[in-house]
C-alpha cells in the first residue's frame, strides 16, 4: 500500500532548467578561466588544476566508497539516498579527463619530472624506481580505468534492479563493494602520493594516503548531504526523515573528527621526532604567510564544524547542515590548496585564476547530476530494502 | 514476612515492534510514570514514548569540558612548576604532547563520570538498591524479552485495571513487582558498614593471594622493565668487541669536556710560579669555597686551617695551613698541592674541579687572614 506511492513519487524527474543553466554558466565560466590561465602562467594553472582533479576525485570516489561501503556494511537507512552517490560517483570518469593537462607540464610542477635534476639529486634518483613519468601515467589510467569498470558495473545492477527488483543484484554489489574496498584503498593512497605528496620528492609520510583520505570521505558526504537536502527541499526525494538527516549529519561529524585526528597523528609524530627531512614539509606550511592558512585550515576543517555538529538537534536542523555541508566543501578545498601550493613557491598565490577550479567543479557536478536525472529513478525503487530505509527511525 | 510494597505491575514482549505498540498505547492510555527495558536499544522507542530529547548530551558535554580542563590543567602544571623536564629539547610547555592524554582523559572522564552520574540518578545514591534488582522480569528484559512497566505511584494506577490494560495491549507474564520500603530508602546504601567490610576483605584476600602466588610460589615479578633493561653493566663481557671488553676507553686522545691536563706533575715550584688564581673572591666565590673546604679539608686541616681536626695525635698528624711557609705560598703552590697530593695526603684531582679548588684556596686565604689579622682589620 504504501509502496506504490512511495515508488512514483520518485521516479525520474529532470533537474530544474534554471539550475542546469546556472551548472552550464558556471561550467563554461571554469573551462575559459582554466584555459585562459594555462595561456598565462602554465605552471600556476597546472598546479590549480592538480587542486581541482583532487576535489573532484574527492567527491566522485568518494561517492563511490560510499556506495560500496553501504552495501558492504548491509546499511538499511541510506538505500533511499543512494542514487544520489551513484549520481556523484559518475565524475570519477570526468575526473581522469580533467587531470589530462597537467600531464603535458609534469616537469613545471613535479620536480622528480625533470631529466637533469634526477642527475644532481641522489635522494630522488633512488626513487627513480616509482616515480617515473611512465609509471606514473601507466598508474594513473589502470587506477581510473579500475574504478570506471566498478562504477559502471555496480550502478548498472542497480538501475536494473529497478526494473526487476530482483535480490541477485544487491547480492553481486555487495561482492563487487567488498572486492573494491582494497583496490580503493590502494588506489587512493597512490593518487594521494603521486599528484600531492611527490610535490615534494624528499620528504614523506605514511599517513599521508589516510590523510588524504579522510578529507576524500568529508567531500564526498558534505556534497551528498548537500544534494540529498537541497533535492529534498524540491520535491524529489520525498518521505525522507529527520532521521535520516540525522544519519548524515553524524557521519560528517565523525569524519570531520577522523580528519582532525589523522591530520594530528600526522602532525605529532613528525614534531615529536623533530628530524629535519621530515619538519621542513610543516616549516613550509608555517612561513611567509602559509601559517595564517595553516591555522585557519585547523579553525575551518575542525574546530568550527565540530561544535556546529555536535548537538543533536544541529543535525537535524536542515538549514545548518546544508551550510555545513557547504562550509566543509570548502574546507576541503582549502585542505587541499594547503597541501598542494607550497609546492609553487614559498609565499601564497594569491590569483584570480584561482576561481577557476571551484567554478569547473561545481558546473561539472551540476551537469553530471542532471544528466543522470534524467536518465535514472531518484531512488532505487526496486532495491528490496527501500521500504525498510524508508522506515527508518531513530 | 516483612511488609512489602507495591511498586510496578510489569509484562512482557516477544518483539521489537510489539513493545513499540505497547508504550504507544501505553502514552495514549495517559499513562505518565511507566517505562520500557529493552535488551538494546530499539529505535523509534523515542518517538512512541514521546520522550523530550534526552539532556545526557549536555551532561556528557560538561564531563568532557570538565575532564579536558582538568586534564590540561595539571599536566601543565607537572611540566612547568612541579617536575620541569627537557624532553628532545622541547620547551616545557610543549602542548602537541598533551593532547593525546587529554583527548583519553576526556573519553574516559565523559564514560566514567556519566556512569556515575546515572548510579547517582537512579539509585538515589547512596542507595544501592532498585525495586526491579533481581527480579524475574529483569532477567528476562536483560536476554531475549522486552518489557513494559507502569508503576504504582502513577495517578491513574489501579491494580486491577492496569493488569486488565496490560492483558489487553498483549503483554504476557504481567506480574506486580513488590519491594521492601526499607531496603529502598535508607537500607542498603553504600556506605553500609558490612558491605564496607566484605569489600575490605576482597581487595585484602586479593592483594595477598596475589603477592604470595607470583612473589613467593612462582616467583615472578610481574613488572620487571626497569630492573631488568638489555644493557651492559659495568665489568661485564660484551660480544660485540673483539676483545670480548664491555667497558670501552675513550679513542686515544680524547679529552674531556672542559678537562684541562694539568702540565706541572712534579713540578711543584713551576706550578707555584706560574698559576694564577683565575676567581674573584666574591661572596659568592667564598661560600662556594667555605663549602667545600668544610667538606674535604676539615677533616683533616681543622675548621680553622690550624691543623686541630680531631686526627691530631691519632695519625701523622696534619700541618697547619697557618704557618709562614704556607702564608708566604702563592696560590699556583696551593693549588698543585691539592692537585697532587703531599706526604700523606693524596690528589684531590678526582674529587674537586680545578675551579672548586680555586675557590679553596680564596677561603684559606680568608682563614689565614683571620688568624692573623693586622690592626688595621679591626677599624
Amino acid at each position: 500500500m504504501s509502496e506504490r506511492p512511495t515508488a512514483q513519487m520518485n521516479m525520474k524527474k529532470p533537474m530544474a532548467q534554471n539550475v542546469v543553466r546556472l551548472g552550464w554558466i558556471l561550467f563554461s565560466l571554469g573551462i575559459l578561466i582554466c584555459v585562459l590561465g594555462y595561456w598565462t602562467d602554465s605552471r600556476l594553472a597546472a598546479f590549480h588544476n592538480i587542486v581541482g582533479f583532487l576535489f573532484l576525485t574527492s567527491i566522485g570516489l568518494g561517492a563511490l566508497f560510499l556506495i560500496a561501503l553501504d552495501y558492504v556494511a548491509g546499511s538499511v537507512w541510506s538505500v533511499p539516498m543512494r542514487r544520489v552517490n551513484e549520481f556523484l560517483a559518475a565524475l570519477v570518469p570526468f575526473t581522469a579527463l580533467l587531470a589530462l593537462p597537467v600531464l603535458f607540464f609534469l616537469p613545471e610542477v613535479f620536480s622528480w619530472a625533470k631529466a637533469e635534476s634526477a642527475v644532481l639529486d641522489p635522494v630522488v634518483e633512488s626513487k627513480r624506481l616509482y616515480l617515473n613519468v611512465n609509471f606514473f601515467i601507466i598508474r594513473f589510467v589502470v587506477l581510473f580505468i579500475i574504478w570506471t569498470v566498478f562504477y559502471y558495473v555496480m550502478t548498472g545492477n542497480s538501475v536494473k534492479q529497478d526494473l526487476t527488483k530482483d535480490q541477485k543484484h544487491t547480492r553481486w554489489n555487495i561482492r563487487l563493494g567488498a572486492a573494491f574496498m582494497p583496490v580503493f584503498a590502494f588506489g587512493i593512497t597512490a593518487i594521494a602520493i603521486d599528484w600531492s605528496m611527490s610535490l615534494e620528492p624528499h620528504w614523506y609520510s605514511t599517513i599521508y594516503g589516510v590523510y588524504y583520505f579522510s578529507g576524500t570521505v568529508i567531500a564526498a558526504l558534505a556534497a551528498a548531504t548537500y544534494i540529498i537536502i537541497q533535492l529534498h527541499e524540491h520535491g524529489y526525494l520525498q518521505n525522507l526523515r529527520s532521521d535520516h538527516f540525522y544519519s548524515l549529519g553524524t557521519l560528517l561529524f565523525v569524519f570531520v573528527n577522523f580528519w582532525a585526528y589523522i591530520a594530528f597523528s600526522q602532525f605529532l609524530l613528525i614534531w615529536y621526532a623533530n628530524i629535519p627531512e621530515e619538519t621542513v614539509w610543516f616549516i613550509m606550511r608555517w612561513k611567509n604567510g602559509w601559517q595564517a592558512v595553516s591555522i585557519l585550515l585547523l579553525l575551518v576543517q575542525f574546530w568550527v564544524p565540530y561544535f556546529m555538529l555536535l548537538s543533536q538537534e544541529s543535525k537535524m536542523n536542515l538549514k545548518r547542515l546544508k551550510f555545513m555541508s557547504i562550509w566543509l566543501l570548502l574546507a576541503h578545498l582549502l585542505d587541499l590548496y594547503w597541501l598542494v601550493m607550497p609546492t609553487y613557491n614559498s609565499g601564497v598565490p594569491l590569483s584570480w585564476t584561482m576561481i577557476g577550479v571551484p567554478s569547473l567543479s561545481v558546473g561539472l557536478t551540476i551537469l553530471v547530476l542532471a544528466w543522470n536525472m534524467k536518465r535514472k529513478n531518484i531512488m532505487p525503487i526496486g532495491d528490496p530494502r527501500l521500504k525498510r530505509g524508508l522506515e527508518f527511525h531513530l | 514476612m516483612v511488609e512489602k510494597t507495591l511498586y510496578s505491575i510489569t509484562a512482557l514482549f516477544n518483539t521489537p515492534d510489539e513493545i513499540i505498540l505497547a508504550a504507544q498505547k501505553t502514552r495514549e492510555a495517559g499513562f505518565v510514570r511507566y517505562d520500557v527495558h529493552t535488551p538494546y536499544p530499539v529505535h523509534g522507542m523515542d518517538s512512541a514514548m514521546r520522550l523530550s530529547t534526552s539532556r545526557i548530551g549536555l551532561f556528557a558535554f560538561i564531563f568532557g569540558v570538565l575532564g579536558a580542563v582538568s586534564t590540561i590543567l595539571f599536566i601543565s602544571w607537572v611540566t612547568i612548576s612541579d617536575y620541569p623536564l627537557v624532553i628532545g629539547g622541547k620547551p616545557f610547555w610543549s602542548w602537541p604532547a598533551f593532547v593525546p592524554v587529554t583527548f583519553e582523559v576526556t573519553v574516559l572522564s565523559t564514560a566514567v563520570l556519566s556512569t556515575i552520574a546515572m548510579i547517582v540518578f537512579y539509585f538515589k545514591f547512596p542507595n544501592n538498591a532498585h525495586p526491579l534488582h533481581d527480579t524475574a522480569y529483569m532477567k528476562s528484559v536483560s536476554s531475549d524479552k522486552f518489557g513494559l512497566c507502569i508503576q504504582a505511584n502513577d495517578p491513574m494506577f489501579k491494580e486491577a485495571a492496569v493488569k486488565d490494560f496490560l492483558r489487553k495491549i498483549g503483554g504476557r507474564e504481567i506480574t506486580p513487582i513488590y519491594f521492601d520500603p526499607d531496603e529502598i530508602d535508607h537500607g542498603q546504601t553504600l556506605f553500609d558498614v558490612k558491605f564496607l567490610g566484605v569489600l575490605a576483605v576482597v581487595a585484602l584476600t586479593v592483594s595477598a593471594v596475589t603477592y604470595f602466588s607470583l612473589n613467593v610460589l612462582l616467583k615472578i615479578q610481574p613488572f620487571n622493565w626497569m630492573a631488568e633493561q638489555n644493557k651492559l653493566k659495568a665489568q661485564q663481557a660484551s660480544p660485540l668487541f673483539h676483545d670480548g671488553i664491555g667497558m670501552r676507553s675513550p679513542v686515544e686522545g680524547t679529552v674531556a669536556r672542559g678537562y684541562l691536563p694539568y702540565p706541572f706533575k712534579g713540578k711543584p715550584e713551576e706550578a707555584g710560579n706560574f698559576l694564577v688564581n683565575p676567581l674573584v673572591p666574591t661572596q659568592k666565590v667564598l661560600d662556594g669555597g667555605k663549602s667545600k673546604y668544610l667538606t674535604y679539608c676539615s677533616p683533616c686541616h681543622g675548621n680553622f686551617a690550624r691543623g686541630d681536626s680531631r686526627l691530631q695525635g691519632q695519625f701523622p698528624s696534619p700541618p697547619t695551613l697557618q704557618s709562614d711557609k704556607v702564608r708566604n705560598w702563592t696560590d699556583g703552590r696551593i693549588y698543585h698541592v691539592i692537585t697532587e697530593g703531599q706526604n700523606a695526603m693524596p690528589s684531590y684531582a678526582p674529587l674537586i674541579s680545578p675551579d672548586d679548588r680555586w675557590a679553596i684556596i680564596n677561603y684559606i686565604r680568608v682563614l689565614q687572614r683571620a688568624q692573623n689579622a693586622k690592626k688595621s682589620d679591626f677599624k
